[in-house]
């Protein structure tokens, strides 16, 4: 590169309109932010349209939260005395093992009905698979919490419908899904998909663990802010990371598909 | 890397692998050496008595093991970054080699401390944050190796190997944060000085001489298992494609 190149004009980036549907390529990295956050929408929307089709995912999750939740009251009933002492617990936990059932269906259900290679054929940065399919995996996730939340009013007779508490599950969710799309992506198309991905999860989210269960704990002990914060910076810490990170690696999982 | 024809191995001495002899005989060495000065040259504690007084000795092979794991677990994302950069299989061998060992030497770690906090703590286990991160780092690389296994393509294994060890090494200095803010019981015998610590002493210049010893002891033994581990892995490898070769 000369002077010359550098003082000339810079040509027109694109001197004729492209006609997009032509040019699955340049639709790919091109349009900018609005364009990406669109097919991000359309990924996450056709997992909640696949949902509510086939109600797969959610029901399952909730029978099972609702089942947990059960089986861990009857469990601590005998035991222990007070049920603010073990409800923080209770509640991750179901948090943590129900995700994973929603997790494990997010690209094994594309792998069983082999919808999957046409996922992946579709004209868009794979990042924006990972951002979709994390989205749609938040929503049932969050929405399964909440019907958790419903059953432990009822069970412990505890109101976890606290604005700290509600906080925190998002943060911890978030934090969650990000890195359990990617681990779900990466056990997709192994052999035992279903016990894998909760062997591989499980110990990865323990600082949300133990993050989620000090502040609902603090959230019950009527504790302030200055208490909670530390908590909730973890989280936001652990957030911020993962999901960066997920998204640098996520494009290298499916290369040679 | 392969010849067509299998040159035949020879025999005599001449069919003694030389590295492996001259590693494992420093590895012995070096562990010989460590165990004299940890149990005999380096001095008791000046203010422990009993058990504690014996126990205490654990600390030089605790501390050695706590070096092997966390230079397996260190090499071990230096392996999975290079490999994802210049997808040379060499270095995902590296990198399972170094967890594999690392796994070892952190199961070893886990192992002495509950041995000495026994009798220290008067408890094998507590959730202090070093006990916990070290839990959960074994329990996490015992799932890659778990993960590994299950996938049957040569390179894709070595891709998602590569990213799980990425994203499990982030993980664990949060673990370590996140369960710091609990109250620590913990010796730290080197840096900030831990108040609520049970069971530490002050570390005299013998007691360092026979804590460099170990550590340099345990990092001989470390390279010595890495580097045959590393070369075994290579040989599978090379077995597994004349074998789809033939088939």
């Amino acid at each position: 590169m000369g002077k010359k190149a550098l003082s000339a004009e810079p040509p027109p980036l694109h001197s004729a309109p492209i006609d997009l549907a032509a040019h699955p390529i340049a639709m790919r990295l091109n349009g900018g932010v609005l364009a990406y956050l669109g097919k991000v929408a359309a990924v996450l929307l056709k997992d909640v349209r696949a949902e509510l089709r086939g109600r797969e995912i959610f029901s399952t999750m909730t029978a099972f939260s609702v089942l947990a939740v059960l089986i861990f009251g009857m469990a601590f009933d005998l035991r222990v005395p007070r049920a603010e002492m073990i409800a923080p617990g209770v509640l991750w936990v179901v948090v943590l093992f129900t995700g994973v059932l929603g997790l494990n269906r997010s690209f094994g259900a594309e792998v069983d009905r082999g919808t999957l290679p046409s996922l992946l054929l579709a004209p868009v940065d794979r990042s924006a698979i990972y951002f979709g399919k994390m989205l749609a995996n938040l929503i049932f996730t969050l929405a399964t919490a909440l019907v958790i939340l419903a059953v432990m009013f009822f069970i412990f007779d505890l109101n976890l419908f606290q604005p700290y508490n509600l906080a925190a599950m998002l943060l911890g969710v978030i934090g969650y899904v990000g890195v359990g799309t990617l681990f779900a992506a990466l056990t997709a198309n192994s052999r035992a998909r279903e016990t894998l991905l909760p062997i591989l999860l499980l110990p990865v989210m323990v600082p949300v663990f133990v993050s989620g269960v000090a502040l609902t704990a603090g959230v019950l002990d009527g504790k302030a802010w200055e208490d909670l914060s530390q908590w909730f910076g973890i989280l936001a810490a652990f957030d911020a990371i993962f999901i960066v990170v997920a998204y640098l690696l996520f494009d290298l999982i499916w290369e040679d598909a | 890397m392969r010849s067509t024809m299998p040159q035949p191995r020879p025999v005599g001495w001449r069919g003694i692998d030389l590295l492996q002899l001259i590693l494992s005989a420093l590895a012995v060495a070096a562990m010989t050496v460590s165990m004299w000065a940890a149990l005999y040259y380096a001095p008791p504690a000046s203010n422990l008595a009993g058990d504690e007084q014996l126990a205490q000795r654990i600390f030089y092979i605790h501390m050695g093991c706590n070096i092997g794991a966390l230079a397996g677990f260190l090499m071990s994302v230096i392996g999975s970054l290079v490999y994802l950069i210049k997808r040379d299989l060499d270095w995902d061998r590296v990198s399972q080699a170094a967890i594999e060992v690392g796994l070892i030497c952190g199961m070893g770690t886990i192992l002495t401390g509950m041995f000495w906090a026994k009798p220290t703590w008067n408890t094998y286990w507590t959730w202090d944050p070093r006990l916990t991160t070290s839990a959960i780092t074994v329990l996490v690389y015992l799932a890659y190796l778990l993960f590994r296994n299950g996938i049957d393509n040569r390179h894709t294994r070595a891709r998602f190997a590569s990213i799980y060890a990425l994203v499990a090494f982030l993980s664990v200095p949060l673990t370590f944060y996140s369960a710091r803010i609990f109250r620590s019981i913990h010796p730290v015998v080197y840096g900030a000085e831990n108040v609520d610590a049970q069971g530490g002493f002050s570390v005299g210049p013998t007691m360092t001489q026979a804590l460099h010893i170990n550590l340099i002891g345990f990092c001989i033994l470390f390279s010595a298992l890495l580097v045959l581990r590393w070369r075994q892995l290579r040989n599978e490898d090379a077995v597994a494609e004349l074998r789809e070769e033939i088939a």
